[in-house]
């Protein structure tokens, strides 16, 4: 018998044959009684850039929050639905998974850089002492290794002991990326990453992601649409909580199937 | 799909809705300019009239100073609002439609100096190219107006009709043959009206590229040279049939 299928969000596109790093599946999300996402579908594809736009209070940073279990921070929350992570197809939503074994594979960084009162070298090297790596010569192997695919290692290398506050605000973010670097996470998620930042420092921060996405899966919430046409392989928009749209970044930018997403990235009213 | 179901008068800035508005008009001035242009043109070849084939060829500058002008309206809009989706479609059809435009402007210039060339042409040969003309003008017009309603129905009907005028335009040129081929003092006049007759031709195969970008914009779908067979295949397979198709 061959099942009925129906049309929903995630539609045909180009790169749909991809290997898949998670996928959410019919995730739900409550805030006490509220509902704030109802049952979204989509996949992450392995080593590429997803988007998620959306308006403000759509769902999308509260999605990006359940990849690292970040609302179990908060009281009276509750997943439904499950994201299966590869390639060990675990549910990350699960109540028997270590919600610090899952920050260990997904990282994550924030829309305001958020530096710890250390030194620069000591902010890198965090992740990796909480992990028990003590050992200096490595430490330092490592630090050195993050900074450099984060793009700050030129502009620092010649004094890690000197605080992370000292950093531009650029410098700041891509310390906090280096940061999230170090572990060796398998999908990093942003969100609203550049917002803070001026055009020059969010320029580096785009160039960054574009080449990060050879070595880890990205997942990003941005405001920015034209950002999230420039950095991103896959675009998903959000509305009220829902999935209204998932596909190549090219096809949602210039041939949208849904009125309501063409409306929201063209300015229109919804 | 037409303009206003594709919301471009609805954007959340006003000043974004004038200007696509405005590229929009312009355009379609620039394309009843150029319409004006072939209509006298041909009228001036078919009636021998040099001083309206003159008066064409003065005001072929206003048609390459609106090209232009719609040219640099499209580039900041471009740089300015980069446009997404259906508005991206419709500046990007904009930038190629006047691109056909402009040509048909030339070539409707290139007719103009025919009709001077060959004004003393025997006036049995030169109505041959009237008929033409009016195919020609019809579907240009035809083209412009789903260009202004991004009316995607009668912007497929264009293709079909564009056949019909290479097919006149070969037998006009048969015709002309057989004039020049029965009386050898008729060869210059004819083969300058062979010219005109091409000149015509070329106009339609511009007038079914504007409607080609009409696809484009409004739906999304580039059909061109995808082959017919594909092209049909893809219009049954998307597009309802047309019962009140025209002609």
């Amino acid at each position: 018998m061959v099942d009925q299928v129906t049309p929903g969000p995630v539609q045909a596109f180009a790169g749909a044959e991809l290997p898949v790093k998670a996928e959410a599946r019919s995730l739900s999300f409550f805030y006490g009684a509220v509902q704030a996402l109802k049952s979204v579908s989509m996949p992450v594809y392995d080593s590429r850039v997803t988007a998620l736009i959306g308006p403000s209070g759509c769902g999308k940073s509260t999605f990006l929050r359940c990849f690292n279990r970040m609302h179990d921070l908060t009281d009276h929350t509750r997943y439904d639905g499950e994201i299966l992570f590869q390639p060990d197809n675990v549910n990350i939503l699960r109540r028997s998974v270590d919600p610090i074994e899952v920050r260990m594979r997904i990282g994550m960084v924030f829309q305001k850089p958020n530096p710890f009162p250390k030194s620069i070298f000591e902010n890198v090297a965090y992740g990796l002492r909480v992990r028990g790596q003590n050992n200096r010569s490595e430490l330092a192997d490592r630090v050195e290794t993050a900074l450099r695919d984060a793009s700050l290692w030129e502009e620092v290398n010649n004094r890690l002991d000197t605080m992370a506050f000292n950093l531009s605000g650029g410098q700041q973010q891509r310390l906090c990326i280096a940061r999230a670097l170090a572990t060796g996470p398998e999908l990093l998620l942003f969100d609203e990453p550049t917002s803070a930042l001026d055009p020059n420092a969010t320029a580096n921060i785009e160039d960054l992601i574009h080449r990060l996405r050879d070595r880890v899966t990205i997942l990003i919430v941005t405001h920015n649409m034209q950002q999230a046409a420039r950095v991103s392989d896959f675009t998903a928009f959000m509305y009220l909580g829902e999935l209204i749209e998932f596909s190549d970044t090219n096809t949602v930018f210039t041939n949208p199937r849904s009125k309501q997403t063409e409306d929201y990235i063209t300015g229109r009213y919804g | 799909m037409t303009l206003e179901s594709q919301g471009i008068g609805h954007h959340i800035s006003t000043q974004y809705n004038r200007e696509l508005l405005d590229i929009h008009a312009h355009v379609l001035r620039m394309g009843e300019l150029v319409s004006s242009q072939v209509q006298d043109a041909v009228r001036a070849l078919v009636t021998g009239d040099a001083e309206l084939a003159t008066a064409v060829i003065a005001r072929d500058p206003e048609v390459n100073a609106m090209e232009v002008s719609i040219d640099q309206e499209c580039s900041l809009v471009l740089v300015r609002r980069q446009p997404a989706a259906g508005d991206l479609r419709l500046v990007f059809a904009v930038i190629k439609a006047v691109i056909d435009l402009e040509r048909v402007g030339d070539l409707a210039k290139r007719l103009a100096k025919t009709a001077i060339e060959a004004a003393d042409s025997p006036p049995e040969m030169s109505s041959q190219i009237r008929h033409l003309g009016e195919s020609v003008l019809a579907i240009l017009d035809r083209s412009l107006d789903a260009f202004s309603r991004m009316d995607v129905q009668t912007a497929l009907l264009i293709r079909g009709e564009d056949k019909q005028v290479d097919a006149q335009c070969r037998a006009v040129s048969r015709q002309l043959l057989t004039y020049m081929m029965e009386d050898a003092r008729t060869i210059s006049a004819g083969l300058a009206l062979v010219w005109a007759a091409r000149s015509l031709e070329r106009m339609g195969d511009h007038a079914k590229n504007i409607a080609e970008y009409v696809f484009y914009a409004a739906i999304g779908k580039d059909l061109r040279h995808v082959g017919a067979e594909a092209r049909d295949a893809w219009i049954a397979t998307h597009l309802a049939p047309t019962p009140s198709s025209p002609g």
